[in-house]
């Protein structure tokens, strides 16, 4: 159970992006994506330039690309939605190799495409950088109430327990050759939920009442502070400042 | 007995909100410094009395004193404190990245900091055997270390009463020895829950048997496990080849 | 139904964050009320649950997939002011670790699939059980009509949202059906999920489900051969009975009513008429490229879309109606409870069942006012 913290999408590494504390990167996070959602649509080269300001900071945190690219693909459900916009927004539309398509719908596209990728890179960047337990406590550190915070460390920890209990499940189904296929087997399935669901919280209730049992009283001992210098901040809120600059340039140009 | 006992139980009764009753009227004191079985079939509620112990479940009925102070809502924090529980299932009581951080959480949520803090967490270490592993992820370790490392976690609390769940269980005859060792060197009253009886006769010199949820039986370790009738009729069977009368002397001889 | 940042305009967009935040306050004060040492835990672990099951996609028509909101479920399990922050939790996580759902956008993705689908589901929930027989069977029921309604509700919600601030202009009609459409079927995958989980701990673990507070049974303990009646238990089943005419009158009313604007809504010839126009549009476009797209599929099955989204304004109807109700007579009856219980509850040594809930029947007198 005391299973590593350290989550798929984490990369370790020793970068100077890795050494940033996590309070101050999720700052950066957030307002980077804040102003690239108020970019206007219209100034294509900005979110070029918001591009390659991402591909500095993955470079500085010796994240490699194909990393990078690779858990962009989750992105692919809202591509499938804004490849449909074209064909089916309405107003004026424009002939592209015999298709006719929204002008409207393009400029849509385009916008949840270049908007969403940029936000979805920015947080996979934050996500490889930065230890979950770190990313907690950094959530802590802003303020987040602790009730919120100690559901998401609960969550985390029963994350592993519930992945375990549900890759055994599976074996076993798997291994007396059930398949889901469709409507079927969503009954399976469902029971499986159930099952899973006492299976893990029981699991998980024990661990609680060994927490409980030593003082646990609903916040993590902090055991050693961790406070982010200036020069820490100066660091981390260059990305958004760069990102804000383009940002404006874009308004008024 | 003068001195305040460490562990005073009376009339203890419990029943699951699903109306499932485990405790019907326990009664038992255990003194300062003493080393007492709590010996009992799968199902006599041992596990609940336990639980009962550091107010994680609220009686029904009846009062558990630690040492003097009534356990309820007022004293939580100091109950907890003077109350240590090893879990059954080392797995469920180690939950931090490594060693050091796990035995440090008990005496951190309590407010201990800095070096203070350090020092209790290689006390503890040093008096399981594992120091040197303060820095490895716990599941990592043997089965038998981790369940050292879950008595550690537990002494850097420093408690009044050291309660242990099934300690022996899965553990090969090396670890078993061993944390036999650690326990007997230890200066802590002791409630072992168990039906290892072999292992309660060689480190408890008292034993309480719980049947039903109430307390069968309660008198020298030997003399319970000598009685065939007694035995049998709350389905504790020792092992095969077991003789409590020849087992006794040898106990009374390590350990006088 | 995770929404990326920018497909929702900023106003908006911030409007959500403010309405969120307002909600995740309200239920953070709410839920110290509801979570008490042993159960915190449990909030967690629905978070996960929900977080692992929305990975278990299952299949819908026309290789899509779906897959639960856990709103209905985390109300049910952890009360509704948990639920909403469990679920809030877990987008927020989602966001942060895994970029699903954008990060300006979580104002939207909260209110959308956090609260909406908590307060409807809960108050579903409530309704139901009022008004059916007491007893396990009753809350699986509950449960499963519950989660069914939420998702449909929530994806209503989010067209709405997609009114008043969709960065495109795709026809609402068509984000309407299509967004309804798919979720009614993601609804009933969630409804038998959602019913199976609650089916499956109540069985196991009645004490683990808030909803089922009400249900327990009062204790007794056997202290020396003697039974002896444990402390605090009450006897709830007599109150909440006296109430189900009411609620039973008020399910009546809300199905003619239901009834009544279905009717005519189907006889409404706008709405058919500006089916069959997408209807053209739609077909057009399957041509073309987007044979396994939802929304192109959508677009030919119109005729029946429009009598499942008649069918489906009744069915809504009737659950705004349950809902709107068992508001109101809910927030009478919490009022009316709060006063009593910091009494009656420090004393309840009893453990946390027995007469802990408020919902346990601590207001055995009838509240006053019944309906609006």
């Amino acid at each position: 159970m005391g299973a590593g913290h350290a989550h798929r999408l984490y990369r370790h590494g020793h970068s100077p992006v890795h050494g940033l504390p996590a309070h101050a990167k999720l700052v950066a996070v957030f307002c980077f994506v804040i102003v690239v959602v108020s970019t206007p649509r219209e100034a294509m080269w900005a979110f070029g330039v918001y591009a390659l300001l991402l591909a500095a900071v993955a470079r500085a945190a010796l994240v490699p690309a194909g990393f990078l690219l690779k858990r962009l693909l989750i992105e692919v459900p809202f591509v499938a939605f804004a490849v449909l916009m074209p064909f089916v927004a309405q107003g004026e539309r424009v002939d592209v190799l015999g298709v006719s398509l929204s002008v409207n719908g393009l400029w849509g596209a385009w916008n949840v495409l270049a908007k969403g990728t940029l936000g979805v890179a920015a947080s996979v960047l934050l996500a490889s950088t930065t230890e979950l337990r770190e990313l907690l406590l950094g959530l802590q550190r802003l303020k987040l109430p602790p009730l919120l915070v100690q559901i998401a460390s609960f969550m985390i920890r029963y994350g592993d327990v519930i992945t375990d209990e549900m890759r055994r499940m599976r074996i076993a189904r798997d291994s007396r050759g059930f398949e889901a296929r469709g409507v079927r087997q969503w009954g399976v399935l469902a029971k499986s939920a159930g099952a899973l669901f006492i299976r893990s919280y029981e699991r998980g209730e024990r661990v609680h009442l060994a927490m409980v049992s030593r003082g646990y009283a609903g916040a993590m001992p902090v055991i050693d502070e961790v406070t982010a210098s200036r020069t820490q901040w100066t660091y981390a809120l260059a990305l958004p400042s760069a990102a804000l600059l383009v940002c404006l340039l874009g308004w008024t140009l | 007995m003068t001195a305040t006992p460490s562990l005073e139980v009376a009339g203890l009764a419990f029943a699951y909100p699903d109306g499932h009753q485990a405790l019907f009227g326990v009664d038992f004191r255990v003194a300062r410094g003493e080393r007492v079985a709590l010996l009992g079939p799968n199902g006599a509620g041992k596990t609940t009395l336990v639980l009962h112990l550091n107010g994680i479940l609220t009686a029904g009925a009846g009062t558990v004193t630690v040492a003097g102070l009534p356990v309820g809502k007022k004293h939580m924090a100091e109950i907890r404190r003077k109350v240590g529980i090893v879990f059954q299932d080392p797995d469920d009581q180690l939950f931090m990245p490594t060693v050091r951080e796990d035995v440090a959480f008990g005496p951190a949520a309590a407010g201990m900091r800095g070096p203070e803090l350090e020092a209790r967490v290689v006390k503890a270490l040093s008096l399981v055997g594992m120091a040197e592993f303060a820095d490895r992820p716990p599941h990592h370790l043997s089965f038998g270390q981790r369940r050292r490392v879950a008595v550690a976690t537990v002494l850097a609390m420093e408690p009044e009463i050291l309660v242990l769940d099934e300690p022996s269980s899965n553990l090969d005859p090396a670890s078993r020895r061993e944390l036999a060792d650690i326990l007997r060197s230890l200066d802590v009253t002791v409630l072992m829950v168990t039906h290892d009886l072999p292992y309660a006769m060689e480190l408890c010199p008292r034993a309480l048997i719980l049947s039903d949820g109430t307390i069968a039986a309660d008198g020298p370790t030997g003399e319970l496990l000598a009685d065939d009738e007694l035995m049998s009729a709350h389905r504790l069977e020792l092992p095969f080849g077991f003789d409590p009368k020849t087992a006794k002397a040898r106990s009374q001889g390590i350990s006088g | 139904m995770h929404v990326p940042d920018g497909f929702i305009n900023a106003p908006v967009s911030a409007a959500a964050g403010l309405v969120a935040a307002g909600a995740v306050a309200v239920s953070l004060k709410g839920a110290r009320r509801e979570l008490d040492e042993r159960t915190a835990p449990l909030a967690g672990l629905v978070a996960a649950f929900i977080f692992a099951v929305q990975m278990l996609n299952f299949p819908v028509a026309a290789g899509t997939s779906g897959h639960l909101l856990g709103g209905a479920l985390a109300a049910i399990l952890v009360g509704p002011f948990t639920g909403v922050l469990c679920v809030s939790v877990v987008l927020l996580m989602q966001g942060v670790l895994f970029a699903d759902g954008g990060l300006t956008a979580l104002g939207v993705n909260i209110a959308d699939m956090a609260i909406v689908t908590t307060v409807v589901a809960y108050l579903v929930f409530r309704g139901l059980v009022k008004v059916l027989p007491r007893g396990r069977r009753a809350i699986t029921v509950a449960s499963f009509v519950a989660a069914l309604l939420s998702v449909p509700a929530a994806a209503i919600a989010f067209t709405l949202l997609y009114a008043v601030g969709g960065t495109t202009d795709v026809s609402l009609d068509k984000v309407a059906v299509a967004m309804v459409g798919v979720h009614v079927l993601i609804g009933i995958g969630e409804a038998a999920i959602t019913a199976l989980t609650v089916g499956a701990v109540i069985a196991v673990r009645p004490d683990l489900v808030y909803g089922a507070r009400g249900l327990a049974r009062p204790l007794k303990l056997r202290v020396g051969g003697e039974l002896v009646d444990a402390r605090g238990a009450a006897e709830p089943a007599a109150a909440a009975r006296s109430h189900r005419k009411v609620w039973l009158a008020g399910l009546a009313t809300s199905l003619v009513l239901a009834g009544v604007v279905s009717f005519y809504a189907s006889s409404n010839p706008d709405g058919l008429e500006k089916v069959a126009q997408d209807k053209g549009i739609d077909e057009k476009t399957k041509d073309h490229a987007t044979a396994d797209s939802p929304l192109a599929d959508y677009g030919v099955k119109d005729i029946t879309d429009a009598r499942v989204s008649v069918g489906l304004a009744g069915v809504i109807g009737v659950g705004a109606t349950v809902v709107a109700g068992s508001a109101v007579f809910w927030a009478v009856r919490r009022r009316r409870t709060t006063d009593v219980s910091p009494v009656t509850l420090p004393e309840a040594g009893a453990g946390p069942e027995a007469g802990a809930g408020p919902e346990a029947g601590v207001a055995p007198k009838p509240a006053a006012p019944k309906t609006p």
